[in-house]
């Protein structure tokens, strides 16, 4: 290694190393974040695969196909892959790849740190994946790991502990790089309110996420040594409160929830104004509305606790304080409508998903709102409503908008097009079959149907049926997405340096694919 | 922001994945461990992680001294230094904030006191638990004990670690005027106030469990007090091992005027330790 500091200057102007140890010790953020993303889809698969497995328990009534512990364990693996698998490491990808080339820098400020936020994922996942096969299955409590519940898991419970550590110590590092990149690297000149809005919504997530993952990793301490070293944290016998578990990781989980969805945010962005050309409408607005959706993330943790038991005044102020959170977005959703307004729309596979995502995520909000209401929480916690509702969010949400990402920058990437027509299918077929999946899961609920239950009474069975042909059709569908990256990874139609006509930002003036070393010298654009 | 001419990029990274593996290693065993297997494993983890990190850290100070380093890197480390010791305050906000709720909260309702479903679950659950901090709950988990007081070691604990923020903030000054041995002397004055806190934090720890029968199975007082007063110990015995470390650069001749962000995270951490004590001295001990 230090030979490869003393002789840096050498490699300045040629590509990647060779060989298959290149991945391992890369420095480059473009390696980086195509491992990233490679690894998010992977883990999609992995935790699609466990979300099956519930939609086929689920098909119909009774208990048919595993045991409800296993079940049990399936609902709580499908959560932790997707959100710390899945859309997490996908967004940092999204970030490695897009950010050092959207502000004009020449890579990650901290590449070697890059390097290592990567590399623990994989292993992380090895110690979560690996409870599957303990004595005792793997944990079967809910991602949430609520106290007392998960700490009577078996063997497990310490190897899931372990893993969300050091899950978590990647997420800081990768956060704190990607502020020192925003705050250092930019081009010379470039102001913060010049940054494209992926950049500012980046910004404001490795906030949240240097906040609050730290708070996490005290929270599951405190769980370990409830089980092991004798501790009451959460024991009332001995002083402690188990609800005090839900508050200190709700204070994790509720920032959690805007990590998800703020880098989609600046995604749709992005990809609206291309494909409107138009330039997006009230960009200031949209960096104002960011930072108030992360600030009020801070003080709304109590709405996944209404029916937990909760001073009247508590109750109240989450109640106020959540539906306040609809302002900032609904800022941005009419932002988003204006952009379009009167704009020389085509549709492309991207612009498919961005407007996708409007609709969608739009519905998901409005089921939230509903939710937020304390006295019809009363009725709907831990309903399919719940599920139905956090999925609109997720899936059409935050996963359609790395997809809407992955289809707007591959020819970037990739320097070749993409197959626009397999595109488009997949996006009709996901989105059809998507709906089947989660729209009946409102009905469902709003009738009273608990989650996190193998079995349920007769009178759901069709809503159910139907749920379960719609997982297996989206959940195949994917396949074609698969099939469309790969295929433009090996050759298509080669993708100018625009790429797109109506196409702005400083990632468009290079050429595509991009060149391993973007900008080696600060690009002058800005001074 | 610096503007540089043209930038600097380190290339190929071997240690991040001993790293990973370390880590990997080292929490695969911790697990075995707490699941009645044996130490091994994490031994090897943890001699994994001290390999990779005298690599890691030796190859960035080889480095630095060779003046690889830009202006802008120089930025780069002092705000991951910064976020860094920010994540680490929310880490004990997660046990500041346990033992808050504990005291304004669950402690009262448990005995009955507020509104709702309080004095219900008193009556039918804990009924005759009156509560007063410190506690160990309705049921005396632990049995009986007597709290630590805060005269006596942990207020000769404030006094040696304030003195220790004081020499180094000499050590700083000295080495901004260039006077690298003022700079050793007293880096070493601060990390013998820091191992001798620690030291005493151990026999605060020893009358504890011996005398007082104050355990970390000692309801929500113990949880609290130990799992608090313990991470913000490990804190010091990591700062003061970091503040010798660059007490060795000193006398190795490292470090200028300009040049001394080592020195610099390393008293940043230092203080950030200290403001912790603080925050345990007064909600801890005293309050």
């Amino acid at each position: 290694m230090s030979t490869a500091a003393a002789g840096h200057h050498d490699h300045d102007d040629h590509g990647p190393a060779k060989g298959w140890t290149r991945w391992l010790y890369t420095t480059n953020h473009k390696d980086i974040g195509t491992l990233y993303l490679l690894f998010s889809l992977v883990m999609f698969f992995i935790g699609g695969g466990m979300a099956l497995i519930i939609r086929a328990e689920l098909f119909q009534p009774g208990l048919q196909l595993v045991d409800p512990l296993f079940f049990n364990s399936m609902t709580t693996m499908h959560a932790l892959v997707m959100i710390f698998g899945v859309v997490m490491p996908a967004f940092v990808g999204l970030a490695n790849w897009m950010i050092p080339m959207m502000i004009g820098g020449p890579d990650m400020a901290l590449p070697r740190l890059n390097n290592w936020s990567f590399w623990i994922m994989p292993f992380a996942f090895l110690l979560l994946l690996s409870t599957l096969f303990m004595e005792g299955g793997g944990p079967a409590g809910g991602w949430t790991l609520y106290a007392p519940l998960s700490l009577q898991g078996g063997d497990s419970f310490a190897f899931v502990i372990f893993s969300i550590h050091f899950m978590g110590i990647s997420s800081v590092m990768g956060s704190i790089n990607i502020v020192a990149t925003i705050f250092n690297m930019r081009a010379p000149g470039m102001t913060l309110m010049q940054m494209p809005l992926f950049v500012w919504t980046w910004l404001i997530t490795a906030y949240l996420l240097i906040a609050v993952i730290p708070v996490l990793a005290g929270a599951v301490t405190m769980l370990l040594t409830d089980r092991f070293f004798g501790t009451s944290f959460f024991n009332a016998a001995g002083g402690g409160d188990p609800v005090m578990y839900q508050h200190i990781f709700w204070f994790f989980g509720h920032p959690e929830v805007y990590i998800l969805i703020l880098p989609a945010f600046g995604i749709i962005s992005s990809i609206i104004p291309t494909f409107a050309r138009k330039p997006l409408f009230g960009y200031a607005s949209m960096v104002y509305a960011t930072g108030s959706i992360a600030f009020l993330s801070f003080i709304v943790w109590a709405h996944h606790m209404f029916t937990v038991g909760m001073p009247l005044a508590g109750e109240m102020f989450f109640m106020f304080a959540t539906m306040m959170i609809s302002v900032p977005t609904g800022v941005k959703v009419f932002n988003w409508i204006a952009t379009m307004w009167r704009g020389s729309m085509t549709f492309e596979t991207p612009m498919l998903f961005a407007i996708g995502f409007l609709v969608m995520f739009t519905i998901g909000g409005l089921s939230g709102l509903m939710l937020a209401i304390t006295p019809a929480d009363i009725q709907y916690h831990d309903t399919y409503f719940v599920v139905a509702h956090f999925h609109y969010v997720l899936v059409p949400g935050a996963i359609y908008s790395i997809m809407a990402a992955t289809y707007y920058w591959l020819p970037k990437w990739t320097g070749n097009m993409y197959d626009e027509k397999w595109g488009k299918i997949h996006f009709w077929v996901s989105t059809v079959f998507l709906n089947v999946l989660f729209f009946p899961m409102h009905f469902v609920g709003l009738a009273g149907m608990p989650r996190r239950i193998p079995d349920y009474s007769l009178q759901f069975a069709d809503w159910n049926a139907v749920a379960s042909i719609g997982a297996f059709g989206f959940g195949f569908s994917q396949l074609i997405f698969v099939y469309v990256i790969f295929k433009c990874i090996k050759g298509g139609e080669k993708a100018t340096s625009e790429v797109w006509e109506g196409a702005d930002g400083l990632e468009w003036t290079v050429p595509s694919p991009a060149p391993y070393h973007t900008f080696e010298k600060p690009p002058a654009q800005f001074s | 922001m610096s503007s540089p001419s043209s930038y600097y990029i380190p290339h190929e990274a071997k240690w991040p994945i001993v790293g990973s593996i370390a880590l990997f290693t080292f929490f695969a065993g911790f697990a075995s461990l707490l699941n009645g297997g044996s130490w091994y494993l994490m031994a090897i983890g943890a001699a994994i992680l001290v390999y990779m990190m005298v690599g890691w850290f030796g190859e960035v100070i080889a480095e630095s001294e060779n003046g690889t380093y830009s202006a802008q890197v120089d930025v780069s480390f002092r705000m991951a230094m910064m976020w860094f010791i920010f994540s680490e305050v929310m880490f004990f906000g997660a046990f500041f904030g346990a033992l808050f709720y504990a005291r304004t909260f669950s402690g009262p309702w448990l005995s009955g006191i507020g509104e709702g479903g309080a004095s219900a679950t008193n009556a039918v659950l804990w009924s005759g638990f009156d509560y007063v901090w410190p506690t160990n709950g309705p049921q005396k988990l632990g049995g009986s004990y007597e709290p630590m007081s805060w005269l006596g070691l942990p207020l000769i604990n404030t006094a040696l670690l304030l003195t220790s923020g004081v020499t180094c903030t000499i050590a700083h000054h000295a080495i901004k005027h260039g006077d690298r041995a003022k700079m050793v002397k007293f880096l070493l004055a601060t990390c013998v106030l820091g191992f001798l806190f620690v030291g005493l934090q151990i026999l605060e720890y020893w009358e504890a469990y011996s005398h007082l029968n104050l355990k970390m199975s000692t309801g929500i007082y113990g949880s609290t007090f130990f799992l608090l007063t313990g991470f913000h110990g490990f804190h010091v015995c990591m700062g003061a091992i970091i503040l010798l470390i660059v007490m060795f650069r000193g006398t190795r001749k490292h470090f200028s005027a300009t040049n001394h962000f080592a020195f610099e995270a390393a008293a940043w951490y230092w203080h950030f330790v200290d403001v912790v004590w603080l925050g345990l001295f007064i909600f801890v001990y005293i309050l």
